[in-house]
């Protein structure tokens, strides 16, 4: 195989149609005799349900429906347990609408189905319920004490699970340990903002008996075989697709969200298309949440600032369900230790029920939180020791040659959690490079001097990206229509996959990227797979669809062998041509392959017609058994275990003491996942996730009340960082290429996100050294710098104006 | 996120929608730019009867510069904001309107119904309260002016009658030898203030004649800063005095804690921003410099 696209950057295949306003959403599917649905959700954070009357509602003209829990009839079950846990001993799911009391506000209580989203909404409102008040979980460590009030009346003390990891012999480490390091951390919760909110479309067809269901899913299949369960179909009477998703980071990831129940059932039951698109309030208020972790950790090291041992302790907020298991908490605790060799660890992890939305996975997934404990860890014991920070990190970086690196913990796959390549220090050094580390110094030296105060931060990071089970993909040569056909079913959300997939089938096949044509996210098209998540895309369907192409090649190979007489070894595929290595006169189109590979007796247009002459009649049957007709092929990849990726990221940023406000001047990452397949599109990936990671360091924070009412329902409450408080970002790849597929490639979805929380508290400390600001906390807005910079002397600044 | 029902009403005259305004009362609410009222309407957080849209009513939509500076009620806050002449008369405006929202929201929300919402923390009250603005209320029975200093009641609520339109801001002209700042502190461009201050100051003779600080985001209205004018007045422009006045002025503040910044935050801003913002308008006030 020639790599003429991998590693290219090719424009993107689906930008003509998405930057043209060509791309087609959810909300933009209407049919014509659609009805629109409007959930009534929960204005209290905690209460048991006394009485909901619907007479009023029902009565309301072009009202077709209103359901509570009771109408729902055999829908009314929990949603499943996604992945289940020996330690999740308490795991709750939710019904579609609520039982008999509420858990959060948001919470679905009932649903409206009317002529037009203004009457539903109307409806709604004349709903009448009847609450009667339970005291609200909210604070975390309240959550947890003796005499706390119970989210669930039947899980003791609001835990849901209790999940511990061991490796080595702390105790003994920290026995040993010339410094101990302990710190209070916390991260505090948000949530992934896609720009487009979730929305479902259901459309039943009585006649066929197929319900047609278009969802921003991130995992189309999971959500039909759900459904087909749930509504006593088939699997191929439910037919789910995601088409163009604008973002999805995560939260569009449930089996299920109450409205991919409710939606679908009511397209059944009425007899007519349903329609609900989600509004951004409901999106802030009921769609799922994440971060919001508080740690107790300390670290054992060495005079010399060696490692020993690292011990935390954590509390996770789950909110009022589990319905995604303690996937976020256990990827905190195996993902801890990160790029450094710690011999002996604990991690006590405690996951809390409180009365807010769900906690799911968001982009980063527990990574953040991780990398935010370790990197401040790691911070600290450079100042204790007065060693340089980028030093303390050199003196513990797994070192390359040290690959396979065994942490020793069970991973979220339940597979070991086993490092499979990287070069850390290298990572750091290019870095330090781009970042001019001492070049720096002197600058900041310099603006001090001025008044100005600047800080640099840097932080590492691994994550275990491209984890199983399986992708599958079907790779077909469209001779006619002179086009590479691609199938897979994990949903796209932006990522650029009909162009990464595309380059790889492109150099399989020896065609141009813009001659592939991937189709994913429809459940039709791919039957088998199980959807976009952990950073696990390309990886897993990439190399499912590198697997397929590679078997379309050895078909047009075989087949152009009978056609030259020579052998298969000797055909390549090279320029959109299949022929015989050194013979150019001895060739044909693929195109041209493909129809001949199909043994009918006619082809439409004249070089299909022709090509069929090619033909060579043979004796007996047109195929032989075994034999399938066409160049096509189906093929799946399991990984045997996550490949990890690794980057570091720094930033220089700048704080007027006076008012508490940073600028980031520059922002650097250093990126590895492994073989880039396009670097445009990683570059993209990781701009994206320190845009969201700078939110979270200091904009996008979740607030609740004493009574679990959220306080930023809006976007003048939950800020997300616009292009004005993004600088630009440079990136750096490294390429260290994975050991655990052909390809060679490792995840890069969730990594930009993943250390900016820990650059920032680094920086902020630096840039205030001389006030021994100390950063425990993310995220922090300008009033919380304030507080931490406690001037003692006047608040007014040397200049004036 | 859709409005609850509303009777829609888009008068051609100026009569017709005080006539309307006559009938309905508070079960109207005047649409101009909408950038404040729909966000409420769509979430069902003001549900009027009655919506009197006035972008049809003619001859509203002036910005003059002959005698100070007159908006009418239909003027753009984009078009004040592009308007050269504005920056020579009233330079405070110029550099206070490029905060308000984005630049979509200006193209769109009106100067003067900024005012007539009177958000707290938001840039045009503030200014106009600094700047010695007037409003020009109209009814079907007559018409009344009505200064900044008054017609900001409280949290949102204005001197405003239900039955009364504000047809028209305006400004008095800055005497000789004046010079202003404006400074916030946003959570992010574009947001309202955490908190925001206007200054002005006029020398002669090397002291300061007259003296305007005004500050938003710090209270239920923009509020003037009253004992640190006083502070200013008649005395020589020093580092000393700025620092004094700065200090009064962080005491004649009421700020509350929100989830952007906690009340003592809040005076510091003040604090800060005064003092800034007084060395920028002293040295605009004695090098003719705008603002």
């Amino acid at each position: 195989m020639t790599t003429r696209w991998f590693g290219d950057r090719v424009p993107r295949n689906e930008d003509q149609r998405l930057l043209t306003g060509q791309g087609r959403f959810v909300d933009d599917i209407s049919p014509s005799n659609a009805l629109h649905a409007a959930v009534l959700r929960s204005p209290v954070g905690h209460a048991r349900l006394l009485r909901i009357d619907t007479a009023a509602a029902r009565a309301l003209p072009g009202v077709e429906a209103v359901w509570t829990a009771e109408d729902l009839g055999d829908a009314l079950r929990p949603s499943p347990l996604v992945v289940p846990h020996d330690s999740l001993t308490h795991g709750r799911t939710q019904y579609p609408l609520a039982t008999d009391s509420v858990e959060y506000v948001g919470q679905p209580i009932a649903f409206v189905v009317a002529a037009d989203r203004y009457v539903a909404e109307d409806a709604c409102d004349l709903i009448e319920v009847e609450y009667e008040a339970l005291p609200a979980v909210v604070d975390l460590e309240a959550a947890v004490a003796p005499d706390a009030p119970l989210v669930h009346p039947d899980v003791p003390e609001n835990v849901a699970a209790h999940l511990v990891q061991s490796v080595g012999n702390v105790e003994e480490a920290f026995r040993r340990a010339d410094h101990v390091i302990e710190e209070r951390l916390v991260l505090e919760r948000g949530a992934g903002q896609p720009m487009e909110c979730r929305a479902v479309t259901a459309l039943f067809d009585p006649v066929e008996e197929v319900l047609t269901v278009y969802d921003t899913t991130q995992a189309p299949l999971s959500i039909r075989n759900g459904l087909a369960v749930l509504l006593g179909l088939s699997e191929n009477q439910v037919r789910v697709v995601a088409p163009d998703v604008g973002g999805g980071f995560g939260v569009k990831i449930m089996m299920f969200y109450a409205e991919e129940v409710l939606v679908p059932l009511a397209a059944v039951r009425l007899g007519r298309p349903v329609k609900w698109t989600e509004d951004r309030r409901e999106h802030l208020i009921a769609s799922n949440h994440e971060r919001g972790q508080i740690h107790w950790a300390s670290l054992a090291a060495t005079n010399e600032g060696v490692i020993l041992g690292v011990s935390d302790r954590f509390l996770h907020d789950t909110g009022a369900y589990t319905p995604y298991g303690i996937i976020v908490p256990i990827i905190t605790a195996t993902q801890l230790p990160g790029p450094y060799r710690v011999p002996n660890y604990h991690s006590d992890a405690t996951v809390v029920y409180t009365n807010k939305v769900p906690v799911t996975p968001y982009r980063g997934a527990g990574r953040p939180h991780a990398c935010f404990v370790m990197e401040r860890l790691m911070d600290r014991l450079a100042d204790r020791l007065d060693i340089d920070r980028v030093e303390i990190r050199r003196r513990n970086f797994i070192q390359p040659h040290e690959f396979p690196w065994d942490v020793g913990l069970t991973f979220q796959d339940g597979r070991p959690t086993r490092y499979d390549s990287g070069n850390y220090p290298e990572g750091l050094d290019r870095l330090l490079e781009a970042l001019d580390y001492e070049g720096f110094r002197r600058e900041q030296a310099e603006a001090r001097l001025a008044g100005r105060r600047l800080g640099i931060g840097i932080a590492a990071y691994v994550e275990g990206t491209g984890i199983g089970p399986y992708e599958g993909a079907h790779v077909r040569i469209d001779g006619t229509a002179k086009r590479v056909v691609v199938s897979t079913c994990v949903g796209t959300q932006g990522q650029g996959h009909e162009t990464a997939f595309a380059q790889i089938v492109a150099d399989e096949l020896g065609v141009e990227p813009s001659e592939v044509r991937i189709t994913t996210g429809d459940s039709r098209a791919m039957n088998w797979g199980s959807g976009t998540y952990a950073s696990r895309s390309a990886v897993v369907t990439g190399n499912a669809i590198g697997a397929a192409a590679r078997v379309v090649r050895q078909k047009a190979q075989s087949v152009a062998s009978g056609l030259f007489e020579a052998s298969p070894d000797d055909i390549e595929l090279e320029w959109g041509r299949v022929g015989v290595k050194g013979s150019p006169q001895h060739s044909l189109s693929l195109w041209d392959v493909a129809v001949v590979a199909n043994p009918i007796r006619y082809a439409y247009g004249d070089q299909a017609s022709e090509a069929m002459q090619l033909m060579k009649t043979r004796d007996g049957a047109a195929l032989e058994s075994g034999e399938a007709p066409g160049l096509e092929a189906r093929e799946y990849f399991a990984p045997d275990r996550a490949t990890w990726a690794s980057g570091a990221h720094g930033a220089i940023v700048e704080v007027d003491a006076d008012t508490g406000s940073p600028v980031i001047l520059r922002y650097v990452a250093v990126h590895d996942c492994g073989r880039v397949i396009n670097p445009t599109i990683v570059e993209g990936q990781i701009h994206g996730g320190v845009a969201q990671g700078i939110g979270g360091s200091f904009y996008e924070r979740l607030v609740f009340d004493e009574e679990a009412q959220p306080l930023s329902s809006t976007f003048m409450d939950y800020l997300i960082p616009t292009s004005m408080e993004v600088p630009d970002i440079e990136t750096v790849h490294v390429e260290t290429p994975s050991t655990l597929n052909p390809l060679g490639i490792k995840g890069a979805g969730e990594a930009g996100v993943i250390p900016v929380a820990a650059v920032m508290a680094s920086a902020l400390e630096d840039a205030l050294s001389e006030y021994d600001v100390r950063v425990n906390q993310m995220p922090l807005s300008p009033s919380d710098i304030r507080d931490l910079i406690r001037l003692g002397t006047d608040v007014i600044g040397s200049q004036p104006g | 996120m859709k409005p609850a029902p509303f009777t829609y009403y888009d008068p051609h005259t100026l009569d017709e929608a005080l006539g309307l305004l006559a009938v309905h009362g508070d079960a109207a609410k005047i649409l101009a730019g909408g950038q404040s009222l729909v966000p409420l309407l769509n979430m069902r957080l003001a549900a009027p009867d009655v919506i009197v849209d006035i972008n049809r009513l003619p001859d509203l939509d002036f910005v003059t510069t002959d005698n100070g500076l007159r908006v009418g009620a239909l003027a753009r806050q984009a078009m004040v904001e592009r308007d050269a002449a504005v920056r020579d008369v009233a330079p405070l405006v110029t550099e206070a309107i490029a905060w308000v929202g984005h630049r979509q929201i200006r193209n769109r929300g009106t100067l003067v119904g900024s005012l007539a919402h009177a958000d707290p923390a938001a840039e045009m009250p503030l200014v106009f309260l600094a700047l010695d603005g007037e409003l020009h209320l109209r009814r079907t029975s007559g018409s009344r002016r009505v200064s900044a200093g008054d017609f900001f009641v409280h949290i949102m609520t204005t001197a405003l009658d239900p039955e009364e339109i504000a047809t028209e801001a305006s400004l008095p002209p800055v005497p000789p030898g004046s010079g202003s700042a404006f400074l916030e502190v946003a959570r992010r461009h574009g947001d309202f203030a955490v908190a925001a201050i206007a200054v002005v100051v006029t020398i002669e003779a090397g002291r300061i004649r007259r003296a305007r600080v005004a500050l938003g985001g710090v209270g239920p209205t923009p509020l003037r800063a009253t004992r640190a004018e006083e502070r200013l007045v008649d005395e020589e422009p020093t580092n000393e005095l700025f620092v004094e006045a700065a200090l009064a002025a962080s005491h004649d503040c009421e700020p509350v804690t929100d989830i952007h910044g906690t009340a003592e935050y809040r005076r510091e801003l003040v604090r800060t921003m005064v003092y800034r913002g007084l060395g920028r308008a002293v040295v605009r006030a004695r090098t003719g410099a705008a603002g």
